[in-house]
């Protein structure tokens, strides 16, 4: 198989099953400033297991520190387990909610790449709409550019999450 | 009327009182500390204990004691501070804790759960600071939480890779009733597994390794003094016919008076160590992590040589040198295994060159110019027979003391490595006085690095400790000074300790008995009988105001770049960190 886009970018995708307790995070966090790597997004949320948390950690950067800073985050206590993980052994997923201006000319226009892109407006108020997208990373970069040709007002992503295929533990 | 049997209540614990009891049951004898208000509760259930209070003048010293403490022992070192700036100035002390794989509990007060997080008087996120620099930490929430957190604090500090943990407890949870079953519950610690030891498959593949190498070097580092491997690192080293060097750290845990030790390596390493690190064919790392004070240039970093790597922190593998291959677990036990399974290798022509790099290139110092810091340390070597437990600060005169004081015994050459902490050398010399009370214990110290934690001197005049303070007093920051000499055209900047008290007498304002060198011909003399004393004593060493260490290999560089002797020509500025 060829190298996945993940690979080419040096985007790495970390999972980690923590204790859910104060100050986890920080922790976590700091082994990745102390090396001046960027964290580009980061999704906390209670695991199956009301004990531990599961973070998704998603940032980019060389091979070598990224070894190292998974290494570090694997010997803090607090920190069960650790795992990097790409396109082929786990799938991906974020959500994202677009809010965008219409007017009664461009609704239709709006309408069609809702229904193209198979997501759903969960809110309007007005002429604003909100529109909710779950899809891999790819999936909404190329929505998100397609309404920038429409007023989008703003926009939320949640970042991503990961689970690895088959009995593979995340 | 009824006859009411009147039974008191049994006494209910306040937290601190079963924080003292967990102490205790864990063999805790000291406790190095300053009192303070929201840790009053802790002091209070001290009163009684059998567990002897240290009342140190600053919390740093109370941290280095407690670390020169546990270096000493191989026991944690117990410190505890009240919130705020007493928690504050406790954070030197943990780094150079973390940075030297040191066990250390520092238990600080913290002011009353409700108040946290609303700029209370006394108020400092302790464990918030010292994230970055501890193993782990807690803040401690319920008082019934105390001893499971105790016996984990206590299980985290000395297993896998040593290190400090900080115990943060709130004044309210330290005087509230402790209402739990046991002082002696499970612990709850799912995220921290210590690695398995290596597979003897593993180990049998790692001895083949060794086969064949002509020129073969062990690099002793502090993982192996931690681990009290130096039988077995004796026994490898003289089945395989290896070399032997040491880092700083790792001083002593081979002897480096055994012929094949070529003593310490690095930027102020020997020559012949050095030599030997260009030269070899082969290195084996046990318990060091190729830091930059041996390896300033990974590039350059023993070319073609096959590298080996023991370690117990999986982190350690490849952070600096990718090794051919690694073992990962404790010292002791893999050296032990693999003792059995190397074979001798004929090293005699590889131990005929490093001899004669020893006669061509030995460490020497002249006596003409005037005292040099170099004749006062070898001189204390001699007056101790190299048996004294010595600790010191950082810079040049830990340079030479490590140069000219050789030792023997991984537990006797105690030194700020990793953090480079001034101030360290005399208050780990006192926690290594209350820890080995029958040793004879020299802090060496610069005279910049004695006045960071001097007040000590309180503390071994109240408790009659026969620690010897060795004060090589050059009136500069010296090895500061030797850089900008060298690669800064003479600019001095912020060197000149102009301004030093008279030693002897500020030993003398504390009690304690002075002595004072400053002549070559005085130095066995004052130093004997400095060393026989009965008691605390300083010994005021005033040495010429300009030397420099050497060999010196420059920052950044690789050991082909050093600098044997003091240079005739201009040197570049080191592209190295310091």
């Amino acid at each position: 198989m060829e190298p996945t886009l993940d690979v080419k970018k040096n985007i790495h995708t970390i999972s980690t099953l923590v204790a859910n307790k104060p100050g986890v995070l920080v922790r976590i966090a700091l082994v990745f400033a102390r090396r001046s790597y960027n964290i580009d997004s980061l999704v906390v949320s209670p695991s199956f297991n009301e004990k531990f948390s599961r973070m998704t950690i998603t940032a980019q950067g060389d091979p070598q520190t990224l070894e190292q800073i998974i290494k570090q985050v694997n010997k803090l206590i607090d920190v069960i387990h650790v795992s990097e993980h790409n396109d082929l052994d786990a799938v991906h997923n974020e959500l994202a909610l677009y809010k965008v201006k219409f007017t009664p000319s461009v609704k239709p226009h709006i309408l069609k790449l809702i229904k193209k892109y198979r997501v759903s407006v969960i809110d309007t108020t007005g002429n604003i709409m909100i529109i909710s997208q779950t899809g891999t990373t790819g999936d909404l970069n190329v929505l998100e550019s397609a309404l920038k040709k429409y007023h989008l007002i703003e926009m939320v992503r949640t970042g991503k999450v990961a689970m690895a295929r088959g009995h593979d533990e995340t | 009327m009824k006859n009411k049997k009147l039974t008191p209540p049994a006494k209910v614990l306040t937290g601190g009182e079963a924080l003292i009891k967990c102490l205790e049951s864990f063999g805790v004898e000291y406790v190095f500390g300053l009192s303070g208000g929201a840790a009053i509760p802790i002091f209070d259930a001290l009163v009684g204990s059998k567990i002897k209070l240290i009342l140190t003048r600053h919390e740093q010293g109370a941290t280095h004691m407690a670390d020169g403490y546990a270096r000493a022992t191989g026991r944690p070192g117990v410190v505890l501070v009240t919130s705020g700036p007493g928690a504050t100035n406790t954070v030197t002390g943990i780094l150079t804790a973390m940075m030297d794989s040191v066990p250390m509990i520092v238990l600080t007060g913290q002011t009353i759960r409700s108040q946290l997080g609303k700029d209370a008087f006394q108020e400092a996120d302790i464990s918030g600071i010292t994230m970055p620099v501890v193993k782990h930490s807690y803040l401690v929430k319920e008082t019934n939480d105390i001893p499971r957190i105790i016996k984990e604090a206590f299980y985290i500090t000395n297993t896998g890779r040593p290190g400090p943990v900080l115990v943060d407890l709130p004044k309210d949870v330290t005087s509230g009733p402790f209402t739990g079953e046991t002082l002696d519950p499970e612990m709850d610690l799912p995220g921290y597994r210590l690695p398995p030891k290596p597979s003897i498959v593993q180990i049998k593949k790692f001895a083949k390794l060794f086969k064949g190498s002509k020129k073969p070097l062990l690099l002793i580092g502090h993982g192996a003094v931690i681990s009290r491997a130096s039988k077995a690192v004796i026994a490898l080293a003289e089945k395989l016919n290896a070399p032997v060097t040491n880092t700083l750290l790792g001083k002593g845990s081979f002897p480096e008076t055994h012929k094949l030790s070529v003593g310490m390596l690095g930027m102020h390493g020997t020559a012949y160590a050095n030599k030997a690190l260009v030269n070899c064919d082969l290195i084996c790392s046990i318990g060091s992590r190729w830091d930059d004070r041996i390896n300033g240039n990974n590039k350059e970093f023993c070319i073609g040589a096959k590298k080996l790597h023991i370690d117990i922190d999986p982190a350690e593998i490849g952070k600096i040198v990718q090794p051919d291959m690694s073992l990962v677990g404790d010292a002791r036990q893999i050296v032990e295994e693999l003792v059995k399974l190397v074979e001798p290798l004929e090293t005699t022509e590889w131990q005929k060159e490093l001899n004669y790099y020893k006669k061509e290139f030995p460490l020497k110092y002249g006596k003409s110019a005037g005292l040099t810091a170099q004749h006062v340390l070898d001189e204390l070597y001699k007056v101790t027979k190299g048996e004294a437990i010595v600790t010191t600060d950082v810079g040049q005169h830990q340079m030479w003391a490590a140069q000219f004081y050789l030792t023997n015994d991984g537990d006797k050459w105690l030194s700020s490595g990793g953090a480079g902490t001034m101030g360290f050398g005399f208050p780990s010399a006192i926690g290594a006085q209350f820890g080995k009370p029958n040793d004879l214990v020299v802090a060496i110290v610069g005279d910049g690095g004695f006045q960071m934690t001097c007040s000590e001197l309180s503390t071994i005049f109240v408790h009659k400790l026969p620690v010897k303070i060795l004060v090589i007093d050059n009136k500069y920051l010296g090895m500061v000074r030797q850089w900008q000499e060298l690669f800064f055209d003479n600019r001095y900047s912020g060197v000149d300790l102009e301004g030093n008290p008279d030693f002897v007498k500020l030993a003398q304002a504390y009690g304690i008995k002075g002595f004072h060198v400053s002549k070559n011909e005085d130095v066995t003399k004052v130093l004997t009988e400095a060393m026989a004393y009965k008691g605390p004593a300083l010994i005021h060493a005033e040495v010429i105001k300009e030397d420099n260490v050497f060999p010196m290999v420059p920052a950044g560089k690789s050991a082909y770049h050093m600098i044997i002797e003091a240079p005739t020509t201009k040197l570049e500025k080191p592209t190295g960190s310091t």
